[in-house]
């Protein structure tokens, strides 16, 4: 009979490899999930994960990775600091549009001023979005024990509101012939994110998420309170006892995420996206929590795995258009790698032994 | 706006068919949280009932087939979770959130060829005299098999939580797992039969939004009802009774809104439509205020790894 076995250490060994295991083994089930839409399978995941990277249009598609990853990579960094820490911000998704209609509006309102500062103090208007909407969970949580999943979540669908709101009315485009949607930042050179060097996909957010990775690097392996935030999530006992004062944590953690999820959506909608429109997020709020799971709460594992999921968002663009692959097939494909992940993590913390069936 | 507009009746009627989904959903996950598990994924699940429930009616021709096929296939994506937690001893709340994120995917998988579709009809209660009587009878005797379902199931959870043997083993596994596996009770087995009724629960509540409340099939038309059920959990302190009162009350809130749409407030839509997720947060806060004085109310083991160990 199979037991399981704690073990005294979670194994850096295993650590390793179930991401990746958990990979192949959903390229597997996506490849039977394919076969059972009546698409070959080899070649739908041969389009999702090699021509983007490696095809004939690669020179097209190698810059959207980076385009797809750059927010998704911002946001997961974020999460995954509460993750460590047993605090569960859900509400991404949110935080990403509020950080979009507060840039997007400070933009908006300097129309058509040309000066300098007004993409900077969109940047800290999206962050500020963020963390504003992020504290409502924090805040509640913290004088009252109301559950952040729940609040944060709830709070996607009231941004979402807003959102619509906003598109219909403050910030739509007053040019625009009534059509819903704000002005095009690409259109407005002193509040858009273009490009920096043409045709390679990078632009300020994928910065961002750059210096994000290696902040948070050094906040969890150099600074105290990214001590605090590990010892929370390994020892919520011994923390209390070591001083860690759980409201400043939940706090500054809601706050970080919120603040890189605001980050993300102004980057996004005065990038990539162009507009603030009723549909411009695209997920990535939920995606990102992914992300922050197949990069195990690890910054640079964040990295390597929001590019991967970026890759499979090209990717299955391609299989959309090429093999007619359904774009809910991605999502599905997503939610599977999840499944595999977290019933992979098995064998990071538990031994499994082979132990005759004891007789009664 | 002409408020007058609004008959109380008809009100009160809607407001019966728009709670069912979230009593189904709400009483399922009642269950599974007083045997311990913490399931996330009721959105999930909702969702694909919702399409399971609509692509099966259309199929075979027939609701009731429909609303087995939902609570079948709520309970199939829901054991996903159970070995996951149970078995694979993962996280709850990561397991929970995978199962919304698959389940979102799968069913606009599944539900593209079934898009603008007309689901078959269902046919609703007609008693001669009593379907007639004046008030009572629309209240009372003139809805669909579903709702009288999902007033039943509640009194039967809390009987069966109350007054028998298999809602105390439920209990005791959910208050303290390591107590009731010393007393030889198979912990796992029953928290993964439990996480199957509340999987099959949340099939049905999906596939009531789909085939009777719509009645058509939209990609991610659950918009967060599988959420608002777990709230109401919270709401209700894992009390039978509390969920019926409390999802009434939150489909009361989408009711009126809808109602308050229809009759042309002087606030625009959007506003109105999110005021059943911003009352969500408002109640949650309400009971968590409450209960920081007098303790909570949640099973004591909620959302712990069980692994025996011998």
């Amino acid at each position: 009979m199979l037991t399981l076995e704690k073990r005294a250490q979670p194994s850096r060994a295993w650590s390793l490899m179930t991401p990746i295991l958990a990979v192949v083994l959903t390229m597997i089930a996506g490849g039977i999930m394919f076969a059972l839409l009546g698409k070959a399978p080899l070649e739908a995941i041969r389009t999702i994960f090699w021509d983007p990277i490696f095809g004939e249009f690669s020179f097209y598609y190698r810059p959207q990775i980076l385009i797809k990853a750059g927010p998704l990579i911002l946001i997961a960094i974020g999460l995954s600091l509460g993750f460590r820490a047993g605090i569960w911000n859900i509400g991404a998704e949110g935080q990403y549009i509020m950080g979009a209609i507060f840039g997007a509006g400070v933009g908006l309102a300097f129309y058509p001023a040309d000066l300098w500062f007004i993409f900077p103090l969109m940047v800290l208007a999206g962050a500020l979005g963020g963390i504003l909407w992020a504290m409502i969970p924090a805040l509640l949580k913290t004088k009252f024990g109301t559950n952040e999943i729940l609040v944060s979540l709830m709070l996607v669908y009231v941004a979402e509101h807003i959102l619509s709101a906003v598109s219909f009315g403050a910030l739509r485009n007053p040019d625009g012939h009534g059509f819903p949607g704000s002005r095009n930042f690409q259109q407005y050179e002193a509040a858009s994110n273009p490009e920096i060097i043409a045709g390679s996909g990078m632009h300020w957010g994928v910065i961002t998420a750059f210096i994000a990775v290696i902040g948070a690097y050094i906040l969890l392996n150099r600074h105290i309170l990214g001590y605090q935030i590990r010892l929370t999530g390994q020892a919520p006992r011994a923390a209390r006892f070591a001083g860690v004062r759980p409201n400043l944590l939940i706090t500054f953690c809601l706050g970080a995420s919120g603040a890189l999820a605001g980050l993300a959506g102004l980057f996004e909608v005065a990038g990539p996206a162009g507009q603030i429109s009723i549909d411009f997020n695209s997920g990535y709020g939920f995606t990102a929590i992914i992300v922050a799971f197949l990069g195990r709460l690890h910054p640079f594992g964040i990295l390597l795995a929001g590019l991967l999921m970026a890759l499979t968002y090209v990717g299955g663009d391609i299989a959309q258009s090429n093999l007619g692959l359904p774009a809910a097939a991605i999502q599905a494909f997503q939610g599977m790698l999840l499944f595999f992940l977290l019933g992979m993590d098995m064998l990071t913390n538990f031994r499994v032994r082979l132990k005759q069936a004891e007789a009664v | 706006m002409d408020l007058s507009q609004i008959d109380p009746i008809l009100l009160i009627t809607s407001i019966m068919v728009v709670s069912t989904p979230l009593l189904f959903a709400a009483i399922g996950e009642m269950v599974v949280e007083k045997a311990g598990v913490l399931n996330l994924g009721v959105e999930g699940m909702m969702i694909v009932g919702a399409i399971a429930g609509f692509a099966i009616a259309v199929e075979s021709g027939s609701v009731i087939i429909g609303f087995v096929g939902a609570a079948v296939g709520g309970a199939i994506l829901s054991l996903v979770f159970g070995i996951l937690t149970q078995v694979f001893l993962a996280n709850q709340v990561p397991a929970g959130l995978a199962l919304t994120l698959f389940g979102l995917g799968l069913s606009a998988l599944i539900g593209q060829p079934y898009a603008g579709i007309r689901p078959p009809q269902s046919t609703t209660l007609d008693v001669p005299l009593l379907s007639d009587l004046p008030v009572l009878g629309p209240i009372l005797f003139q809805h669909d098999a579903m709702v009288y379902l999902s007033l039943f199931l509640v009194t039967a959870t809390w009987w069966v939580l109350k007054h028998t043997k298999t809602g105390l083993i439920i209990k005791a596994v959910g208050e303290n797992h390591e107590a009731a596996h010393a007393l030889g009770y198979k912990v796992v087995k029953i928290r993964l039969l439990a996480i199957m009724f509340g999987g099959a629960c949340a099939g049905l509540g999906g596939a009531y939004l789909s085939l009777i409340r719509v009645p058509q099939w939209t990609e991610g038309m659950t918009a967060g009802a599988g959420w608002i059920a777990l709230a109401i959990v919270v709401f209700a302190s894992w009390r039978p009774e509390r969920v019926l009162l409390g999802a009434y009350l939150f489909g009361g809130i989408g009711a009126l809104q809808l109602r308050l749409q229809a009759a042309g407030a002087n606030i625009p839509v959007e506003y109105l439509s999110m005021s059943p997720y911003i009352v969500t947060i408002v109640v949650l806060v309400l009971i968590s205020a409450r209960k920081s004085n007098a303790g909570t109310a949640a099973p004591a083991s909620l959302g712990k790894m069980f692994h025996a160990t011998n």
